[in-house]
C-alpha cells in the first residue's frame, strides 16, 4: 500500500485541461453565435429525451 | 471572525449512458466509480492526501468535501480540485467497464436536481464563534439566504402551473424548513446539527444547505464572499435592521419563480419589501460595515462590486452585465439563445438537455466549460492553483496536519484512520491524537505519532 494516490493519470497530467484557453472571442458576431451553436450540437448526446429521462437518482441531502 | 474556516461539500449527480443498450443502476455506476478509491483506502469513505474527504453519500451520490480552508480563492481551488478527482475516477471507471464488456459513458453533474425531481446538495460550512447567539444569527441570516439566490442561483427550468419557466434556483423548490437538525427528511435552510469539528467551547459550525452548486468560480466567489461578510456583520453585534420573514419557505420559492426580483416578501414586522429591496438593504448594511471596519481580505472589493452589479442587472433586467459571471445568467443566455435560434420552447427535451449538460463537469463536453473555453464565462483561478489543490492541502489550516499524517502513514504502510479531528495509528502500541484547533498547521503529538509509526512494531 505505498501507492501515492489512486489517480490513473497523475504523471501525464502536467498540463491541466483548463489551460487550453481558446482566445477567439467571436461571441458578438452572428458567425460566432452560429459557430457556438454548432459546437454545442456536436457535444450533446443525440437522443435528448432519453438522455434527460435516464438521469434519475435517489434523493441526497 | 477575521479569519474563518470554510468548507464546501458537493454531491454530484451520476448517470451512466450505455451505447450498447445495457443500463446500469445508479448504485452499480457508483460502485464502479469508487472501485479505485476502495482499492486505495479500503473504504468508500476516505480522506485524501490533500486533506479532503471523498465518499459515497446517501442515495449513491459521489461527494467531495473540501479540506478546511481559510481563504476564498483557496476554497474555490479546493472545490474545483474535487471535480478533477471525480473526472479521474470517471476515466478509470469507463475503462474498467469497457473491459467488462460495458460500452458507455459516465456523466457527473455538479447540479442539485435530477429528472425525477430528487434533490441533492451543496453544503457550505462556516466556523462561527460559540458566543454568537444562534437564534439571533438565524433570524438575521435567513432573510439574506432566502434572497441570495438572486446573486448565485444556478438557474433551472421549473413547471409553474402550466408553464415551464426559467427560475433562479435549483434548490429553492426543495427546501421545507427554516432551521432544523435534519438534512434528508426535511430540508432546512440552515442545519443546526452541532458538530463543530473544533473546540466546542469556542466554536460552532454553521451548516448552510440551501445553496445551489456553482459551476462558475466567479459565482462561487460571490456566494461564499457575501455570506462571510454578512456573518461578520452579525458577529459584530452591531444593531441590524429587523428583516425576519413571515414565511421563509414560501418566500424562497416565490422569489425563485419571479425572474424580475420584484417578488413581495412579507416580513414579521408587517413591512412588504421586494426581494431586490431586501438585497439592496443588506448590501448597504454590509458596505457600511466594511467602510467602518475596513476590508478583512483582498477579495472584499471584488465581492462587493459583483454583488452590486448583480442587483443592478436584476433591477434593470439587463443580464448582459453579469452573463459571464453568474451561473443563472450564463445559463439563461445559453438556453434562451439556443431556443430562439432553433425555434424551441422551454419545455422541449433539447432545452432540458442543455439545462442539465451545463453542469456536466467534463471539460470537453460540459456546456459551462465549452462557454468558458470560448471566453463566454469568467474564471477567478489560475488553473495551476486547481492542479496544486488536487495534490496539496491548504497550508494555512489543520488540513496540513491531516495531510502530513496520511502521507506518512501510507509511506510506512501501517494501519491508520482519520476523520476531521482525529488522527489514529492502529498498530503496535498505537495512539490517537485529537486536533481541536482547525487553525493550527502543526501538531507535535501528531509528529510523535508519525515517529512511532516509523519504528518497528
Amino acid at each position: 500500500m505505498t501507492q501515492e494516490n489512486f489517480s490513473a493519470r497523475r504523471e501525464n497530467q502536467a498540463q491541466p485541461v483548463e489551460a487550453e484557453q481558446v482566445q477567439v472571442n467571436t461571441a458578438g458576431t452572428s458567425a460566432g453565435v452560429d459557430d457556438l451553436l454548432d459546437e454545442i450540437d456536436s457535444v450533446l448526446e443525440s437522443n435528448a429525451e432519453e438522455f434527460v429521462r435516464g438521469f434519475i437518482q435517489k434523493g441526497g441531502q | 471572525m477575521d479569519r474563518r474556516i470554510f468548507g464546501l461539500e458537493t454531491e454530484f449527480g451520476l448517470n451512466y449512458v450505455p451505447s450498447d443498450g445495457r443500463r446500469l443502476t445508479p448504485e452499480d455506476a457508483a460502485r464502479h466509480l469508487f472501485r479505485p478509491v476502495v482499492a486505495w483506502g479500503r473504504s468508500s469513505n476516505v480522506f485524501l492526501n490533500n486533506g479532503s474527504r471523498l465518499y459515497l453519500d446517501v442515495g449513491s451520490h459521489p461527494e467531495y468535501a473540501t479540506a478546511e480552508c481559510d481563504q476564498l480563492l483557496q476554497l474555490i481551488a479546493h472545490d474545483r480540485a474535487g471535480e478533477t478527482v471525480m473526472l479521474d475516477l470517471v476515466e478509470q471507471a469507463e475503462e474498467q467497464l469497457l473491459e467488462e464488456g460495458h460500452e458507455g459513458r459516465l456523466f457527473l453533474f455538479k447540479n442539485n436536481v435530477d429528472s425525477a425531481g430528487n434533490s441533492y446538495g451543496c453544503h457550505e460550512n462556516y466556523l462561527i464563534p460559540r458566543k454568537v447567539e444562534f437564534k439571533r444569527l438565524a433570524d438575521m441570516l435567513i432573510p439574506f439566504l432566502v434572497t441570495r439566490q438572486l446573486l448565485c442561483g444556478a438557474g433551472h427550468l421549473v413547471q409553474v402551473e402550466d408553464e415551464t419557466k426559467y427560475v433562479f434556483s435549483q434548490r429553492a423548490d426543495h427546501m421545507w424548513e427554516g432551521v432544523s437538525s435534519a438534512t434528508t427528511r426535511s430540508r432546512p435552510i440552515i442545519n443546526t446539527r452541532d458538530e463543530p469539528h473544533a473546540d466546542a467551547e469556542y466554536h460552532r459550525r454553521l451548516h448552510v444547505i440551501v445553496g445551489d452548486s456553482s459551476m462558475s468560480e466567479t459565482t462561487q466567489l460571490l456566494k461564499i464572499g457575501a455570506t462571510d461578510l454578512v456573518l461578520r456583520l452579525i458577529e459584530s453585534g452591531e444593531i441590524y435592521h429587523d428583516l425576519r420573514l413571515e414565511n421563509p419557505i414560501r418566500s424562497i420559492r416565490n422569489i425563485s419563480h419571479e425572474f424580475t426580483g420584484q417578488t413581495v416578501v412579507r416580513l414579521m414586522s408587517g413591512d412588504e419589501p421586494t426581494a431586490l429591496q431586501l438585497q439592496w438593504k443588506i448590501l448597504e448594511l454590509v458596505k457600511g460595515f466594511v467602510a467602518r471596519h475596513g476590508a478583512h481580505h483582498d477579495q472584499v472589493e471584488r465581492v462587493l462590486e459583483l454583488w452590486e452589479r448583480v442587483l443592478v442587472a436584476v433591477e434593470s433586467q439587463d443580464f448582459s452585465l453579469i452573463d459571464q459571471d453568474i451561473d443563472w445568467a450564463i445559463k439563461h443566455k445559453l438556453i434562451t439563445g439556443y431556443a430562439a435560434k432553433n425555434n424551441l420552447a422551454l419545455d422541449s427535451h433539447r432545452i432540458a438537455q442543455l439545462n442539465l449538460t451545463y453542469h456536466d463537469i467534463d471539460p470537453t463536453r460540459g456546456l459551462f466549460h465549452l462557454l468558458r473555453r470560448r471566453g463566454l464565462a469568467s474564471s477567478v483561478l489560475d488553473p495551476q492553483a486547481i492542479a496544486d489543490a488536487v495534490e496539496n492541502p491548504p497550508a494555512t489550516t489543520r488540513a496540513a496536519v491531516r495531510s502530513k499524517f496520511i502521507r506518512a502513514a501510507r509511506e510506512t504502510g501501517r494501519r491508520y484512520s482519520t476523520d476531521w479531528v482525529h488522527m489514529k495509528y492502529e498498530e503496535g502500541e498505537g495512539g490517537v491524537v485529537l486536533c481541536k484547533d482547525p487553525f493550527a498547521t502543526t501538531n507535535s503529538a501528531v509528529d510523535e505519532l508519525i515517529e512511532m509509526m516509523r519504528r518497528p512494531v
